[in-house]
């Protein structure tokens, strides 16, 4: 008897009629459906609830990272305040912070180039080039990219901007300091932002 | 038609017989200046790593196609390596080979009291160094090979690591093996301090997070900035550097190479940069022993 319990059709009832099965199936759908919205509308909740720049313990200012099937990103701004893209691109260029010339290409730093070549000439060539690059990613997962970028590609040659730990002998002039400051992170990010 | 009209040529011309053997020579000495050619460029094709690649001696070995450093040098900077008048590095050698003769100590010996000629006894020392030394039970550099010389038989102080007469004398011995492949052992006593090396290697480090694998593996032949990525490998040093101005140890470029990523240096000589460098050698066996070598 037990067998043919487990055996029979949906939600387990046994001999029920076909109108009673449509109906506990319906239940059931509505059950779930509002179980996914009520979880989205949660986690929205949530993002919408983390505002400005909080500081942690160990320094860094408080974010969050979402995780979606398709998409990781960190949707607020760090530093809670918009970027300057003028800011941001002399970043990019200065070998000391965000030197991101070294790797990724642009054309309009090439073009930029031939007027200023000590500023902006040897684009480096190991990473992708960042022409349009904000057809390409959401600027939450430009944020992540920018913070972490082993968060999205764990072998990649891409420094974490911003970030303390998990390294392994880092020299003493940069113990416990990440790259960037937070409100650079969202200079260089305003900037990217205008790369279609 | 023509092969046709050959044929009846030659069947009714009465010098038909002169011809044919004319041929016959004429062929022969073809063959002969093709052959020369053939060796010629065969020799000029030599596959050394700076022009041509070379095949690393283990197969186990990442990398399929070994490119020495001045493959990636520039134009300039290959032309000064390959002059050794113009190559800064000769002074060195030199000055080692002084050094190999001068007498020192209270036995007032000096390295070619034991060694004797060093073109004969040290032909091999470039190839085959770093080595399993079982009285000390770790790796030995040439570097360190030549204070334990100084040290145990000379009955000197030790040349400090980087100076002037410690590049001096290690040039002048590497260069002894110069053109050779570098060969080294990793099997034995050798192997874990192998696996050391390997580590080291593929070992994320610094604020910036990457390993060498990272630059000299994943990305060489590509520019990083205004540098060109090699392969990086050890068979040029000690190596003049145009950005030293002056001949520096391999330990040296691991210690530049550890700051570029904001990591900790090691010491010169430390165990792990000697590890290191017995990885990096294996890594590079097949390639020329090219010290000194000069490089950007």
């Amino acid at each position: 008897m037990r067998f043919r319990f487990l055996k029979s059709g949906s939600c387990g009832c046994v001999k029920t009629l076909s109108w009673q099965r449509s109906l506990v199936n319906g239940a059931c759908f509505l059950v779930l459906v509002t179980f996914v919205i009520l979880a989205f509308i949660s986690t929205n909740a949530l993002i919408a609830a983390e505002t400005g720049s909080e500081t942690e313990e160990n320094g860094l200012v408080k974010f969050q990272i979402i995780n979606l099937i398709h998409s990781k990103s960190i949707q607020h701004s760090l530093s809670g305040k918009p970027g300057n893209p003028k800011r941001g691109e002399a970043l990019m260029v200065n070998r000391k912070k965000g030197n991101c010339i070294a790797c990724h290409g642009l054309d309009v730093f090439a073009e930029k180039a031939k007027t200023k070549p000590n500023i902006y000439a040897d684009m480096g060539e190991i990473g992708p080039s960042l022409n349009g690059i904000a057809g390409r990613y959401q600027e939450g997962e430009l944020r992540l990219l920018l913070v972490d970028a082993k968060q999205i590609f764990p072998d990649t040659i891409m420094p974490a901007f911003y970030r303390i730990e998990r390294f392994t002998r880092v020299d003493d002039p940069f113990l416990n300091k990440p790259i960037l400051k937070p409100q650079e992170i969202e200079d260089i990010l305003s900037f990217l932002m205008k790369q279609k | 038609m023509f092969l046709k009209m050959m044929k009846y040529r030659f069947a009714v011309s009465e010098f038909a017989r002169y011809d044919r053997a004319g041929m016959v020579l004429c062929l022969l000495g073809l063959l002969f200046v093709a052959f020369g050619c053939l060796l010629i460029s065969q020799d000029a094709a030599a596959a050394d790593g700076r022009t041509k690649s070379v095949s690393p001696l283990d197969e186990k070995n990442p990398l399929s196609n070994l490119w020495s450093g001045f493959y990636y040098a520039k134009k300039e900077t290959k032309a000064m390596q390959l002059d050794d008048f113009g190559n800064p590095g000769s002074f060195y050698v030199e000055e080692g080979a002084e050094l190999w003769k001068k007498k020192v100590g209270a036995q007032g010996k000096s390295c070619a009291s034991c060694h004797k000629d060093a073109s004969v006894s040290m032909k091999e020392a470039g190839v085959r160094y770093p080595v399993y030394f079982a009285p000390l039970d770790r790796m030995i550099n040439l570097e360190q090979r030549i204070n334990l010389c100084r040290q145990d038989f000379q009955k000197e102080k030790k040349f400090e690591y980087e100076t002037r007469e410690l590049l001096a004398l290690t040039a002048f011995v590497r260069a002894q093996s110069r053109g050779m492949p570098v060969r080294v052992k990793i099997t034995g006593p050798a192997k874990p301090y192998y696996e050391k090396g390997k580590a080291f290697y593929y070992q994320r480090r610094g604020q910036l997070d990457m390993s060498c694998a990272h630059c000299h593996e994943n990305n060489y032949g590509k520019s990083l900035r205004s540098n060109l990525l090699s392969q990086g490998h050890a068979n040029g040093f000690p190596t003049y550097r145009l950005k030293w101005q002056k001949l520096g140890s391999l330990h040296r470029r691991f210690r530049g190479c550890n700051k570029q990523v904001r990591a900790k240096p090691y010491a010169y000589g430390s165990e792990a940069y000697v590890n290191l460098e017995l990885y990096l050698n294996w890594r590079g066996s097949g390639l020329e022993v090219e010290t000194p070598a000069v490089r950007n």
